[in-house]
C-alpha cells in the first residue's frame, strides 16, 4: 500500500504540470483574443511571406541602384 | 484574383463592397465606389498584398474625406507620442493602436502584414476582441506620426484620444482572476480525490498514517486557496464591516473562516477528515461565478467623455508658425487654427475667417450656424469650410460643454452597488445564520455539551450562501451576453437590475426617436419636370451642405450634368447655369426677396428657375420604424418625457405619437435636459434615458440608466450603461421585459437555494452533519442553480428572438445583420 505516497507524489507532478501549463498560457495572452488565432492559421506560410520581402527588397535595391 | 462581383445595375466596389453608381473609378479593369478605395487598391496591389482580397468580399473600409494631412501632426510631439508607448528603448518602440473599423480576417491579415508596406514596422498583431493592433515599430526607420499615417492610408485609421491616454488600462485583474482560479481549480480537484477514501464504506479500516498523509497533504493544498484564491472575499468583509454595512461576502468569509478553522483543528488533533473539499469547491465555483460576471464588452467603451470627443492637440500659432499644441496646455489667450472638419476644444473668439459651425455634438441640431469674425463660438462645434483662427477664451476645462461633464466627476458609483438586490438580501441573510447558529449551540450546550460548538460551525459552514453567490451572477451574466446577442449591449450586468427598476422613459428626439440619416423630402409648387430633376441633381451635386447632400441623394436614379458659373453663398444657398437655364436652390431670402418662409413644421429649401420660384422641397425628419408600436406598449406601464433641441416644430408630430400624458418639451439645452432628469429622479422617479449625441451626455450620466443608440456600436457614443443598435430600437419594450423576467429568475433561484441550505441547517442544528453531507450538498447545490439560472435564461430570450424574428418577416424589414460584438 505504501506505493499510494509514490502514485499520489507523481500525480501531484502531472497536475502540477497542467497548472503551471494553465497559469503559463494566462500569462502569455493566450486567452485575451479567442478570435484571431483561428483565422490566422488559415494564412500564408511565413516562407512565402518572406520570399516577397526578398523580392520587395531586391526590387527596392535595384531602383536604388538606378 | 480579386473576386468581380457582377451585378445587373451597377456594379459593386472591389473594396469595399458599395454600390459604385453609373459612373465607377474604374483601375485595372475593376470598379471602384471612389478614389479612396480605388487608391487603397492600388496600394495594395503595387505590394501584392492582394490576397486581402481573398479572405472576404469586399472587406475594404470606405472613408468619405481622406484628410489625414494634419491629423496626426500632434504625434510629432513627443510627450505625447511617450504616452502612448507601451516599451521603448533605443530605436524599437512597442505601442497598442485602437482601430474601430478592424471588423473581418482580411483585416487581421492586412494589419499583421503591414511590414511589407513599410520595413520599418517590425511587428504586428491584432487583437480582434478588443479591435487594438499591437505594433513594434523602428523609429530610425519610421515615426510614430508616419505610422498613423501609414494605417490610415490603407483607410484603418486609428483611434487616438485623450481618455485613451491617461487611462492605462488594468488588464492585469482579469488575469489575476484566471490565475485565482486555475490554483483553486488544481487544489480542488486534488482534495476531492484525497478526502474519497474518507466517504467510502469501509473507511474506518484505513491505516492511520494514510489518513494523516491524506489530513497534512489537504491542509496544505487548502493554504494556497485560502491566502490567495478567496483573499478577495475577506478582504471585501473585512471592508464592509469596517464600513458598518454587510454585503454578501460577510456571510461568504464567515463560511469560509469557520471551515477553515474547523478543518485544520480536526486535522491536526486526528479527530476527523475536515471540511477542506467543500472550502476549495466553494471558493472555485464562486470564483468561477465572479469571472463570469465580468465578462464584459472590451471593445465597446462605455466610459467616454469630452476628452474623447475632442483632439488631442490643435495648432497653436505663435509668432505666424504652427505649433502643434496638446490641448491641456492651451491657455486663455492663444491663437489656435481650426481646420475644416475640426473640432473647437475651448470656448473662443472668432478673429479671422468665416466660420460655419456644426453643433450637431452639442445640441443635436445639425443645421451649421454662421459665424463671422468677433463672434463667440462655444468648445464642442465643428468647423466645416476653411480654416479659421479663434483666440481662446476659457480653459479647455472650464469651457460650457466641458463643465457639464466635470459636474459629476465626483460623484462615484460605489453607492449604488449597495443597493443590489443581492446585498440587501445577504444583510437579513447573515443576522438570521448567526442567530441560528447561536441558538443550536446554546441548545447543545444544556443537552449535549459535546456537540454545541460542532452544531454551532456546522450551522456557519452549511449556511454559506455559495449558491445564493452564484444566482445573480450566473442569471444576470448570461442575460447580458444573450442580450448582446439580440442588439443592446449593458456595460455590465447590474443594469439589469436597474431597468428592472425603471419607472419613468426619457426620449431625445433628434437622432433618437427620429432617424439621424434619413429625411423624409417632399415638394411643393408647380410639377417639375425631368430637366428639373437633373438641374437639382446637377447642382447639388457640388455642395457639401447637408441639405444639398440630402436632396441629391433623394434624386437617385437621374444622372447629373455640367454646371457652369457654380456659386455657394454660406447658409443662403447655390446657384449655378445648367443647360443655358439660372438655377438657384436655398432659403426663401435667398431666391427672391418676395417671398417669406412660412412659418411650417419643415425645413425648406426653395427653388428657382430664371429668377422664376417653382416652389420648394420640404425636408422633414424621418421618424423610426415602429415609434407609435413601440410607444403605444410602453405607455401604459411607464411614463414617458421627449426633451429636443429643436424648436416646437415638431409639435403635432409628436404629439399625434405620444400619448397624452406624456410630458413634450422643446428648445431643451444639455444643462435644461441634466435638470429635467435630476427634477424626475427628486420625486423618486427611477430614470431611463434614451439619447445619442454629445447634448444627452449630462442626463445618460444623471439617469439611473443611460442607454445610448448608436448605427456603429463601435463608434463615439457618449458616456452610458448601455449601447443600443439603432436598427433594434423599436425592441425596446422586449428588452424591458426580458430584464423584468431576468430578475424573477434571480429571485427564484434564491428560493432555490434557501431550500437547500434548509436542508443543510436541517443536519447542522441536529450536530449530525458529515463531511460527506456538506461536500455533497455544496456542489449539488451550486451546479444546480448554474444549470437552472442558464436554461431558464436561456429560454425567455430565445423565446423574445423567435418572435422578434416573426414580426421582422412578418413586416418584411430587412435590418443590415448587427456586427457581432465579442464578449471579453
Amino acid at each position: 500500500m505504501s506505493v499510494l505516497f509514490v502514485l499520489i507524489g507523481v500525480s501531484m507532478i502531472v497536475a502540477g504540470g497542467f497548472l503551471f501549463g494553465f497559469l503559463w498560457a494566462v500569462k502569455k495572452g493566450q486567452y485575451d483574443d479567442s478570435y484571431s488565432p483561428s483565422v490566422r492559421i488559415l494564412f500564408e506560410d511565413k516562407e512565402k511571406k518572406s520570399e516577397e520581402l526578398l523580392e520587395l527588397e531586391n526590387t527596392a535595391k535595384k531602383n536604388h541602384k538606378s | 484574383m480579386a473576386n468581380m462581383q457582377q451585378e445587373t445595375k451597377n456594379q459593386i466596389c472591389v473594396h469595399c463592397g458599395d454600390d459604385c453608381g453609373k459612373h465607377p473609378v474604374m483601375w485595372n479593369d475593376k470598379p471602384f465606389c471612389c478614389n479612396g478605395c480605388s487608391t487603397v487598391y492600388q496600394l495594395l496591389h503595387e505590394n501584392e498584398l492582394c490576397s486581402y482580397y481573398d479572405f472576404e468580399a469586399n472587406p475594404g473600409i470606405k472613408i468619405e474625406t481622406a484628410r489625414f494631412k494634419e491629423k496626426f501632426a500632434f504625434l510629432d510631439e513627443d510627450e505625447i507620442a511617450n504616452q502612448l508607448y507601451d516599451f521603448s528603448e533605443g530605436n524599437i518602440r512597442k505601442l497598442n493602436l485602437y482601430i474601430p473599423a478592424i471588423h473581418c480576417s482580411s483585416c487581421i491579415w492586412l494589419l499583421e502584414n503591414l511590414n511589407i508596406l513599410n520595413k520599418g514596422v517590425l511587428k504586428s498583431v491584432v487583437n480582434f476582441v478588443k479591435k487594438e493592433v499591437s505594433l513594434t515599430f523602428d523609429s530610425e526607420q519610421l515615426s510614430i506620426r508616419q505610422l498613423a499615417e501609414l494605417l490610415s492610408s490603407i483607410h484603418y485609421v486609428p483611434e487616438i484620444t485623450l481618455d485613451k491616454l491617461q487611462q492605462k488600462q488594468n488588464k492585469d485583474a482579469n488575469k489575476k482572476l484566471l490565475y485565482k482560479i486555475g490554483i483553486a481549480g488544481f487544489c480542488f480537484g486534488n482534495i476531492m480525490l484525497l478526502s474519497l477514501p474518507e466517504y467510502v464504506p469501509g473507511n474506518e479500516y484505513l491505516e492511520t498514517h494514510f489518513k494523516n498523509f491524506f489530513g497534512m497533504m489537504n491542509f496544505f493544498l487548502v493554504l494556497p486557496v485560502f491566502l490567495y484564491s478567496g483573499n478577495d472575499y475577506l478582504f471585501s468583509a473585512y471592508k464592509a464591516i469596517k464600513h458598518r454595512f454587510v454585503n454578501i461576502d460577510v456571510p461568504i468569509s464567515l463560511g469560509i473562516l469557520t471551515l477553515f478553522i474547523q478543518s485544520s483543528f480536526e486535522i491536526f488533533s486526528g479527530t476527523g477528515a475536515g471540511y477542506m473539499d467543500s472550502l476549495t469547491g466553494l471558493i472555485f465555483f464562486l470564483l468561477i461565478g465572479k469571472w463570469y460576471q465580468n465578462r464584459t464588452y472590451q471593445a465597446l467603451s462605455f466610459e467616454r467623455d469630452y476628452r474623447s470627443y475632442f483632439p488631442v492637440a490643435v495648432s497653436k500659432m505663435e509668432k505666424g508658425q504652427e505649433v502643434s499644441t496638446p490641448i491641456e496646455k492651451l491657455k486663455k489667450g492663444d491663437i489656435i487654427l481650426i481646420r475644416n472638419q475640426e473640432l473647437i476644444p475651448a470656448d473662443s473668439i472668432l478673429t479671422k475667417g468665416d466660420a460655419q459651425i456644426d453643433y450637431s455634438f452639442v445640441t443635436g441640431e445639425s443645421k451649421p450656424v454662421f459665424k463671422e469674425a468677433g463672434d463667440q463660438i462655444f468648445a464642442g462645434g465643428k468647423q466645416m469650410g476653411s480654416a479659421i483662427e479663434l483666440t481662446i477664451e476659457k480653459d479647455v476645462v472650464q469651457s460650457r460643454l466641458t463643465q457639464l461633464w466635470n459636474q459629476f466627476e465626483e460623484e462615484n458609483s460605489e453607492a449604488s452597488k449597495l443597493n443590489s438586490l443581492i446585498d440587501r438580501i445577504s444583510k437579513h441573510f447573515t443576522l438570521i445564520i448567526i442567530a441560528i447558529a447561536v441558538l443550536s449551540g446554546v441548545y447543545w450546550l444544556f443537552n449535549d455539551t459535546s456537540k454545541a460548538i460542532y452544531a454551532f460551525t456546522s450551522v456557519l459552514i452549511v449556511a454559506c450562501p455559495c449558491a445564493l453567490a452564484l444566482s445573480a451572477p450566473f442569471a444576470l451574466g448570461n442575460t447580458m451576453r444573450l442580450m448582446g446577442r439580440v442588439g443592446i449591449y449593458l456595460k455590465s450586468s447590474h443594469v439589469i437590475e436597474k431597468l428592472n427598476a425603471i419607472t419613468s422613459i426619457v426620449f431625445d428626439k433628434t437622432g433618437t426617436i427620429t432617424q439621424a440619416d434619413e429625411v423624409k423630402i417632399s415638394f411643393k409648387g408647380d410639377k417639375l419636370t425631368a430637366e428639373d430633376y437633373v438641374a437639382v441633381k446637377s447642382l447639388t451635386r457640388h455642395s457639401t451642405h447637408i441639405l444639398s447632400s440630402s436632396i441629391y441623394d433623394y434624386l437617385k436614379d437621374i444622372s447629373p450634368e455640367n454646371v457652369e458659373d457654380y456659386h455657394e453663398l454660406p447658409s443662403m444657398g447655390i446657384s449655378g447655369k445648367v443647360n443655358g437655364r439660372e438655377i438657384k436652390l436655398g432659403s426663401a431670402k435667398f431666391i427672391s426677396e418676395g417671398i417669406s418662409e412660412s412659418k411650417s413644421l419643415t425645413t425648406e429649401v426653395y427653388y428657382s428657375v430664371d429668377d422664376k420660384v417653382k416652389g420648394h422641397f420640404s425636408l422633414s425628419n424621418q421618424y423610426r420604424h415602429g415609434l407609435s408600436d413601440l410607444i403605444n406598449s410602453l405607455s401604459s406601464k411607464y411614463d414617458l418625457h421627449v426633451l429636443t433641441g429643436d424648436n416646437d416644430s415638431e409639435r403635432e408630430n409628436l404629439e399625434k405619437i405620444f400619448p397624452a400624458s406624456s410630458n413634450l418639451r422643446y428648445d431643451q439645452s444639455p444643462k435644461d435636459k441634466l435638470d429635467y432628469i435630476n427634477k424626475l429622479k427628486s420625486e423618486g422617479k427611477k430614470v431611463l434615458m434614451i439619447g445619442d449625441g454629445l447634448n444627452d451626455a449630462g442626463a445618460l450620466k444623471s439617469s439611473d440608466v443611460g442607454i445610448s443608440i448608436a448605427d456603429d456600436v463601435y463608434h463615439f457614443s457618449p458616456a452610458c450603461d448601455a449601447i443600443l443598435e439603432s436598427s433594434k430600437f423599436s425592441d425596446l419594450t422586449r428588452f424591458l421585459s426580458i430584464t423584468k423576467k431576468s430578475i424573477w429568475i434571480v429571485k427564484l433561484s434564491f428560493l432555490l437555494s434557501f431550500m437547500y441550505n434548509f436542508v443543510g441547517l436541517y443536519f447542522a442544528i441536529q450536530g449530525i452533519l458529515s463531511p460527506i453531507v456538506a461536500a455533497l450538498l455544496m456542489p449539488i447545490s451550486s451546479v444546480s442553480i448554474v444549470a437552472f439560472t442558464t436554461i431558464t435564461t436561456n429560454l425567455i430570450v430565445k423565446n423574445r428572438e423567435n418572435q422578434i424574428n416573426r414580426k421582422k418577416s412578418d413586416r418584411m424589414e430587412m435590418y443590415q445583420t448587427s456586427k457581432s460584438v465579442q464578449l471579453n
